[in-house]
């Protein structure tokens, strides 16, 4: 939500600037207000151990209030001003503006975005120090202090990146889908969610930025295909999020027999050189290799 | 305008509110201190809450009775409590993501039922006040602490009541042992995985009796996401309160306090923008976090499974 507004202040501030500019400045500025909201729980984590979990929680609140604020005071439509029914949201950004979509579909430049994004934090995360720094840190903080990793600067960095590409979303879903932003009030009103849905296609996707994208769209599907059953045959859209939250339940339960079964290969096979922990090659890289 | 806050009967309102508002953060915090104590982390209170709130609701609508709403509550919130243990002891999954699962599935199933069941918000009516004799007669004090409804009163007794099993109780020895060295406890005869079960369920119910005072005592309706985030801030007053029931009591009444001082800020109409009076509350929460961790440890084996060895 930070995001989008960040991307919503862009393009409704320069309405009449290139579009080649002003989009990608506004994306941009979607990442870093996305960064910036991410950051904080990020640094909370890292210097004073507090539980991202519930930092986020409340930062999630405090965007709500701060977008109902700006979209009902400051930013709120001037059109909707003159009117009785004053509906919160801003005026539209200027069509030139809007993410080009691919004929024939109704597919927008974000989704390739997205795709685009996926692999390069997989490059990221696997192919770089700084990704083989914070995978070390999330894999054992203490072994990770040790190698001489400076733990809380990646904690706090990998939240930051992570707010950022969630910055990134809201932005999309502006240029790309609605053109302007609204509010009903809630914290799901805008978002439809995506944030924790998005979490759960990260968990389907096995946390793996590759195995997200089919992911992503399965959900993506899965909502889209909600939205129409309600419609068509009046099957409330509350049911899709209840089976999200089953399915998250379930992926996280079969840990155990995932475990076991990673135990007996184990032992059947007995530990190889290049598996011994902490050396100085990545620990998942020679199985990940294999599957890419 | 700082004036017009302090007058006499704003002050008193404000006390009446913010004891009051404090009721759900109570229970449900309550029941997730016993949970944490004996090592499992439940982020599923908040789904619990909205499950309990709703059959409490249509319960209470269906047969026309408060206290069959009471302990449809229970029932779901101990049920929902259940299958938290199960995944997070027996399948040993890791916590804070199913209970963003058991969220997500409380906050569809509670709408779901509530758009197939009941259509439209509508309102019931709830426990009314109850006055205690004698004591709701003293002056100002009557009026703010004897003059509440029943689940009010409930929770406030539930604090010594969950202070004094969880210190002075065998019982609550062995939720401590169990969330401080489970090992311990376990070569001791003390059976791990039962104990746990037992706080999860307990805490499951106490977040489904923590809706029911939401929806048939305090706001008498039900509507989708009804807690909105009630439950999360509850889980925040656990570690507040450093895993004391005293200290969550602390917690809660601060935090309903300040969001009873916010409601007022709007009645009054004074010149801040409503929005930023609701944030007050969640920056306050963030900034006690960043107080209360400093302070206090967790218990030791908190989010971890017990695996038995050899």
């Amino acid at each position: 939500m930070v995001g989008a507004l960040c991307a919503v202040l862009v393009g409704l501030s320069f309405p009449d600037g290139p579009a080649l500019l002003v989009v990608p400045a506004a994306l941009l500025a979607g990442m870093v207000g996305g960064a910036i909201w991410g950051g904080i729980p990020g640094l909370l984590k890292a210097h004073f151990n507090v539980n991202e979990i519930l930092s986020t929680v409340m930062m999630n609140q405090i965007a709500v209030q701060g977008m109902n604020f700006l979209l009902i005071g400051p930013l709120m439509d001037p059109v909707q001003l003159q009117r009785a029914s004053r509906i919160p949201q801003t005026a539209r950004i200027s069509p030139a503006f809007d993410l080009p979509r691919l004929a024939p579909t109704r597919l927008h430049l974000g989704t390739l975005l997205a795709i685009l994004m996926a692999v390069l934090v997989y490059i990221l995360l696997w192919r770089t120090t700084l990704g083989y720094r914070i995978r070390a840190v999330g894999l054992n903080k203490e072994a990770a202090r040790y190698a001489g990793i400076n733990v809380p600067r990646y904690i706090a960095l990998s939240l930051a990146l992570s707010g950022a590409l969630a910055g990134l979303a809201g932005a999309v879903q502006i240029y790309g889908v609605n053109f302007r932003m609204f509010t009903d009030g809630s914290a799901t009103g805008f978002t439809g969610s995506a944030g924790f849905h998005g979490i759960v296609a990260a968990l389907f996707g096995q946390l793996h930025p590759l195995g997200t994208i089919p992911a992503a769209f399965l959900f993506g599907g899965l909502l889209v295909g909600a939205n129409k059953l309600q419609r068509a045959v009046q099957v409330p859209a509350a049911l899709i999020v209840t089976l999200n939250g089953l399915v998250v339940v379930f992926v996280v339960s079969t840990e155990l027999w995932r475990q076991k079964r990673a135990r007996r290969r184990v032992i059947e096979r007995p530990l190889e050189r290049d598996e011994t922990p902490l050396t100085s090659t990545p620990p998942a890289a020679t199985g990940q290799e294999g599957t890419v | 305008m700082i004036g017009e806050l302090l007058t006499a009967q704003v002050l008193l309102g404000i006390l009446t509110s913010g004891i009051r508002l404090a009721t759900p953060y109570l229970y449900a915090a309550i029941g997730e201190t016993f949970g944490q104590r004996s090592g499992v982390l439940n982020l599923g209170v908040e789904g619990q809450m909205l499950v309990g709130a709703f059959a409490a609701f249509y319960v209470a609508r269906r047969t026309g009775s408060l206290w069959l709403g009471v302990a449809a509550a229970l029932f779901v919130g101990a049920l929902m409590g259940l299958i938290m243990a199960f995944v997070s002891i027996t399948l040993h999954a890791q916590q804070g993501i199913s209970g963003i699962g058991f969220y997500l599935f409380g906050l569809g199933l509670s709408d779901l039922l509530f758009q197939t069941l009941l259509g439209t918000v509508q309102t019931v009516s709830g426990f009314r006040p109850l006055a205690i004799p004698l004591l709701s007669r003293i002056p100002v004090l009557g009026e703010v602490f004897f003059n509440q409804n029943l689940l009010v009163y409930g929770a406030y007794l539930l604090v010594p009541i969950a202070a004094f099993v969880m210190d002075k109780t065998t019982f609550g020895l062995k939720i401590r042992a169990v969330g401080e060295n489970p090992e311990a406890a376990d070569s001791l005869g003390v059976n791990v995985s039962l104990v746990r079960y037992i706080t999860v369920t307990l805490g499951g119910a106490l977040s489904g009796l923590a809706g029911a005072s939401l929806s048939i005592a305090l706001l008498n309706v039900f509507q989708q996401n009804l807690t909105s985030g009630l439950g999360f801030i509850a889980v925040a007053l656990v570690y507040f309160g450093g895993w004391r029931p005293w200290g969550v009591l602390a917690g809660a009444l601060l935090f309903s306090m300040v969001n009873a001082l916010q409601l007022w800020v709007q009645v009054l109409g004074l010149p801040i923008p409503s929005e930023f009076a609701v944030m007050m509350p969640y920056v306050l929460t963030i900034l006690a976090l960043v107080v209360a961790v400093q302070r206090v440890r967790p218990p030791t084996a908190l989010t971890k499974p017990f695996v038995r060895e050899g």
